[in-house]
């Protein structure tokens, strides 16, 4: 069983030192190449390597003249591609092919021209020799032995406990990874208020305008935010609050309103969810007023807004936040509470 | 030489694999594109007109929607949802419905111009509802294309996505590609909510904003890719798709390469 | 090459290039004592596969990750003050958006040849990642991670998962929606860990989400700590490929004990380098024909909004499936709450993922009590437990990572995302055992397949009629390569059961151990189909040659590519050079 592990069943000799550290492989037959007889095809693998870097130069050529030549604004239109922008297509191609060129070139030429044939090279235990585990050893125990580390037990020790120490001032700094805000809030604090109090305007995302009931028809729609929120974005210089407070306003008949989460929390069928998704946060508006479904993009974690913001499908497991809406004095739409429970994903402290 | 012969052609074969993969990969691409639908025509509704669409109507709609468009298991009322939602519907190919499904689907329209104009004003003559955009309110030229980006990514792209080549909805539904839509069929889409769609009324969106998101969309529908083959502009799942056969199929053909003693 | 004879009388003289690069190479040398290492080195024989390239493109789009990325750090600005984008894609301009974002924008639009540079930087970071996967799988199932690599293997699992974070914290610099969303879901999944999640999130951010810091901090993270630790592990990992040498395939010639291969100086220096070109151009193509990331579609990031479609890079695509598929389960216990639905997807499975990635090669040497040394690669059919493990653990990522973009799937193949989701639910714990079944039966089928080959040669397909009117089919010895390839493997028999009390009435202390050993044992090396001993051989091969010695009338033609190989000798046919010894003594007398 043991003999028959090479084909051929005599190895290249072993007791043969190498020459220049390796020897050619003895018994396998070798066929020489069309280019190691044939000096017209050598000539010619020659040239082709040549004619290669050549070319790669070339191309180097292009690419600084497409770089000076082609307007950066420029669209080409290339069958299959389409419209393209042109510099983009142009410094690409030119300066992909000079470098894949010199790549080729390369290996042709090693493929063609340099020796093909296969050499072999002992390989050499891994492991150390006796005398130099040895040594090691014995340097080790003089080592142990002169600086008395297995005498001087309380030096011992106390090393051991300076060294756990030390660390503890490079980890007691990161505290200040986040510089708690005025008032030290905890971090479930925060994460449970949002900008949304008891007469709160609710107005339109982006354009900011406050919204009547009557603005919003049955099966409508409405991304909103509270009417604070570019005030505090402008003094806080972040999107914190923006996060927090994101809102979607849906209206349905209300004979289709099955349960919400607390009484009269809808206006005239007008519902307002919190738009952060309870598994890990994603913003969700992908709402479906036929069956007044909404979907989160990122995980499919699906909402019945119709029925306490419950979940019906999906990885998350808490119904969406439901804020209490009403109309202030002037007609316009308003939060009647701050949200009963903290928007956004699940926490340890949340409870 | 038939041993080395074979393993020649390997990378041809991977070569040939990659390419089939390419053109299989953009001809499904390029299926994927909607048909453009006709224009819609806002003709003022006549006498005549409303006669005619009723008559059509009674053909071609009534055994869902009811002899009164009041509606029935098959199909929901027609009674107060406007010339818009007919309009749109129509226009679009998604009415009348091919097949019962999850929803209906877009394709070439089955009624022409003029017909579609006449079932708008008969089911328009039913009751008030949204009626077609007339041309000065889908003329988004003097819009401002950055704002409706902004306003797209507020209230459109959760469904349609970024670059508008639609979403998943839930139970087999899904948000259409918006790169066949008319600035009619935008405007009327938004105002009548058709199928899964919200509504997004004049109140809370208003017409300037509406054409600034019709913009936005054009932009989208003729943009350029400045960077070279848009892989049809569906984020990292078709980059990743790409790289695993098309790149890695290149990398490896050239490995091959390299590997294959020469002749 | 030269074909004159004369080269070999007057040797060429050296070429002032030579001579100064000799001069070079003897200062320096007087000084660091280089030319022993030269010495070594330049002779220094490499095995050629195309499997070996894999980790070869591994390294070199890393490269020219670094190359590109240094690049863009002289344009990007990892700021998230708000500022109002002025530069030239109107369909963003006026718009409010972090200064990292809109540097983004700059580099896209208005540097030349910049978003060649970040295409570049993007597909060249995906090509890095896929291609240690692929070169892991290499190793894997080739068992070139067994004694002595084990460290190496290591290294590697360190390093595909700093590749992994140095793709994450890159994917979230621009600042766009896409990658924001990435950010988002980040933080939801830190926050959900017990106790210190919270916490955990407040201090990484900064502040709430999304706060003004992180963008800072991811870039010393990207630019800095894990290039600088992905540079540091390869450095090792080269160095220890160097000193352990490369493991080689089974062929004729090449045994444990050997490198049969290429040397360094010229030819592997060649192919090495010029495969370096190759991937650089390949990534440098890709870069100016295909976008990737065209984040001036996805707007500027804000936390309240979000795109359909919103996916992860791929080397993210299984987590994020994973975290799609899972089931909502979520604890309340004493007024804290335990996210199962996130940690489990997001945390625990990765987390075994990578541990036990990290600790097969102990695992596998454990239940097969081996502790050679191993430089010749198994072939995957030879361990077919092995490889049937590998096969079930990429049917589990590929699950995961079809529930990744499932609603592409949906959308594009009018499935529901809801059936997707459901089926993958079931399929990610039935598949893989499935696909483990099939690999591993496949692989034996294979096993008996050389067998056959061994004992009675390969069918030629010419069907002989004895002159007694028997048909019969001529089969053939394989040729010595085959013959080599098919003998390497080395058969394992599988751990004894231990015995619960000795001869002696004494309890074995560790029977629960040992007997769960033999059993993974069994389990792996039961099945083996145990290669023929070398009398089964020789006994064949005489049968083989009375075939043959009946068909040799009637083909005088021989196909000139089959050496015979009856009883190991080897059959030189007219045309060849007898041996490679002969063939280079060939050419240097040219």
């Amino acid at each position: 069983m043991t003999d028959i592990s090479t084909g051929s069943g005599h190895g290249p000799s072993e007791n043969t030192p190498a020459k220049l550290g390796y020897s050619p492989v003895a018994d396998i037959p070798h066929r020489p190449r069309v280019a190691d007889t044939d000096p017209r095809a050598a000539r010619r693998a020659e040239r082709q390597v040549a004619s290669m870097f050549m070319l790669s130069m070339f191309f180097v050529v292009l690419f600084v003249v497409a770089f000076i030549a082609i307007d950066k604004y420029a669209t080409v239109y290339i069958p299959v591609f389409g419209a393209v922008g042109a510099m983009n297509v142009a410094l690409g191609f030119t300066m992909g092919v000079a470098i894949f060129l010199i790549g080729a070139g390369a290996i042709q030429w090693a493929k063609k021209l340099m020796p093909d044939v296969e050499v072999v090279q002992l390989r050499h235990d891994l492991v150390s020799p006796t005398e130099a585990t040895n040594e090691a050893a014995a340097n080790y125990e003089r080592g142990k032995e002169e600086s008395g580390f297995a005498r001087f037990k309380i030096i011992r020790r106390t090393l051991i406990g300076a060294m756990v120490l030390f660390p503890i001032p490079l980890v007691v700094m990161l505290r200040d990874l986040w510089i708690s805000p005025p008032g030290n809030p905890s971090p479930s604090t925060l994460l449970t208020t949002t900008l949304w109090e008891d007469g709160t305007r609710v107005v339109t995302d982006a354009t900011y305008l406050p919204i009547r009931p009557e603005d919003i028809p049955v099966g409508g729609l409405v991304s909103a935010a509270p009417a604070d929120l570019p005030e505090v974005q402008e003094a806080e210089h972040n999107l914190n609050a923006r996060g927090k407070a994101a809102i979607i306003l849906v209206r349905m008949d209300p004979a289709e309103i099955l349960s919400q989460q607390g009484d009269g929390w809808d206006y005239q069928g007008i519902l307002a969810y919190s738009k952060i998704c309870t598994h890990v946060g994603c913003p969700i508006a992908l709402y479906e007023q036929r069956t007044h479904h909404l979907l989160c993009p990122c995980h499919q974690s699906t909402f019945d807004l119709s029925d306490s913001g419950n979940v019906i499908f999906g990885p998350a497991a808490r119904r969406m936040p439901q804020l209490p809406i009403g109309v202030d004095a002037e007609g316009f739409i308003v939060a009647k509470a701050p949200f009963a429970e903290p928007v956004g994903p699940s926490f340890w402290e949340r409870g | 030489m038939k041993f080395l012969a074979a393993r020649r052609r390997q990378p041809v074969v991977a070569l040939a694999m990659l390419l089939f993969a390419l053109v299989a990969v953009g001809g499904l691409y390029a299926a994927a594109g909607t048909v453009r639908p006709a224009e819609a025509a806002g003709a003022a509704s006549s006498e005549t007109q409303v006669e005619m669409g009723k008559q059509l109507y009674l053909e071609g709609c009534s055994s869902c929607h009811s002899l009164q468009a009041q509606g029935s298991t098959a199909g929901p009322t027609l009674i107060g949802v406007g010339a818009a939602a007919v309009d749109f519907q129509v226009s679009t190919g998604r009415m009348p419905l091919a097949a019962p499904g999850v929803q209906s689907v877009a394709g070439p329209p089955k009624y022409n111009e003029e017909d579609t104009a006449a079932l708008a004003a008969y089911v328009a003559s039913l009751a008030p509802g949204p009626a077609i955009p007339s041309a000065e309110q889908v003329d988004f030229a003097s819009a401002d294309v950055a704002e409706g980006g902004v306003l797209f990514r507020v209230n459109c792209q959760q469904c349609h996505q970024a670059a508008g080549q639609g979403g998943a909805l839930t139970q087999g539904k899904y948000a259409p590609s918006l790169m066949g839509a008319t600035p009619t069929q935008m405007y009327e889409a938004m105002v009548t909510g058709p199928e899964s769609m919200p509504v997004f009324s004049d109140a809370t969106l208003p017409e300037e904003d509406k054409k600034a998101i019709m913009a936005y969309v054009d932009h989208l529908q003729n943009a350029s890719d400045p960077g070279g083959l848009s892989l049809g502009r569906l984020g990292p799942v078709t980059e990743g798709l790409f790289l695993w056969t098309a790149v890695f199929g290149a990398l490896i053909a050239v490995a091959v390469w390299i590997g294959i003693k020469a002749r | 090459m030269s074909t004159t004879n004369s080269a070999a009388a007057n040797p060429i003289p050296a070429s002032p290039i030579e001579a100064a690069g000799g001069g070079v190479a003897t200062y320096v040398d007087q000084r660091v004592g280089s030319n022993k290492f030269l010495g070594r080195t330049l002779g220094k024989v490499f095995p050629d596969h195309w499997s070996f390239m894999l980790g070869e493109i591994a390294l070199y789009s890393f490269l020219v990750v670094l190359l590109s990325g240094v690049y863009l750090t002289l344009f990007y600005k990892p700021s998230m003050v708000e500022v109002i984008y002025n530069g030239s894609y109107v369909p963003l301009k006026g718009i409010e958006m972090s200064e990292a974002y809109a540097s983004t924008l700059d580099i896209s639009f208005d540097v030349r040849g910049g978003l060649l540079i970040r295409q570049m930087h993007h597909w060249s970071a995906l090509i890095f990642i896929a291609a240690i996967a692929v070169h892991m799988f290499r190793v894997f199932f080739t068992g070139a991670f067994r004694k002595p690599r084990e460290f190496n293997w290591i290294l590697g699992v360190g390093l595909a998962t700093l590749a992994l974070a140095a793709g994450f914290s890159g994917y979230s610099l621009p600042d766009d929606l896409l990658s924001g969303t990435g950010l988002q879901i980040a933080r939801g999944i830190v926050q959900s860990i017990p106790i210190v999640g919270t916490w955990g999130a407040f201090l990484l951010f900064g502040s709430e989400f999304p706060g003004t810091d992180f963008i800072s901090r991811l870039y010393g993270i990207h630019i800095l700590l894990v290039p600088g630790l992905i540079l540091a592990l390869v450095s090792v990992h080269l160095m220890l490929v160097w000193t352990q040498k490369h493991t080689q395939f089974p062929g004729p010639g090449r045994t444990n004990n050997n490198v049969v291969g290429y040397p360094l100086m010229p030819v592997y220096m060649a192919k090495a380098g010029g495969f370096f070109f190759i991937v650089f151009g390949i990534c440098t193509l890709i870069a100016g024909l295909v976008t990737i990331n065209p984040i001036w579609l996805f707007g500027p990031y804000t936390p309240d909004q979000v795109s359909a479609g919103s996916q992860p890079d791929w080397y993210i695509g299984w987590l994020d499936g994973a975290l799609r598929i899972m089931p909502n389960l979520e604890s309340y216990l004493f007024g804290y709450t335990i996210s199962w639905n996130i940690l489990i997807p997001a945390v625990i499975m990765p987390g075994i993922v990578f541990t036990a990635l990290a600790f097969y090669p102990f695992l596998e040497a454990w239940i097969t009590g081996d502790k050679r040394e191993h430089h010749l690669l198994d072939r995957p059919r030879n361990n077919p437990t092995r490889t049937g493990i590998g096969v079930m653990a990429i049917t589990f990522y590929g699950l995961l990572w079809i529930g990744g973009g499932n609603d592409i799937i949906a959308t594009s193949f009018n499935l529901t995302i809801n059936s997707i989701t459901w089926f993958l639910r079931i399929a990610v714990f039935v598949l893989p055992p499935i696909a483990f079944l099939v690999t591993k039966r496949i692989c034996l089928a294979l096993q008996r397949r050389d067998r056959d080959k061994l004992l009675h040669g390969y069918e030629t397909g010419r069907v002989l009629r004895l002159p007694h009117g028997e048909f019969i089919e001529v089969h053939e010895t394989i040729n010595y390569k085959e013959m080599a390839v098919i003998t390497s493997k080395s058969d394992i028999a599988p751990l004894p059961a231990p015995v619960k009390v000795d001869a002696d009435g004494v309890a074995n202390r560790k029977y629960w151990i040992q007997s769960l050993r033999a059993k993974l044992s069994n389990f792996f090396y039961a099945d083996n189909i145990s290669k023929p001993t070398a009398a089964e051989i020789e006994a064949a091969q005489h049968h083989l040659d009375h075939g043959a010695a009946l068909e040799a009338p009637l083909h005088a033609y021989e196909d000139a590519d089959e050496i015979r190989n009856a009883h190991g000798g080897v059959l030189h046919h007219p045309g060849m050079a007898n041996t490679n010894a002969e063939q280079l003594a060939g050419r240097s007398d040219r």
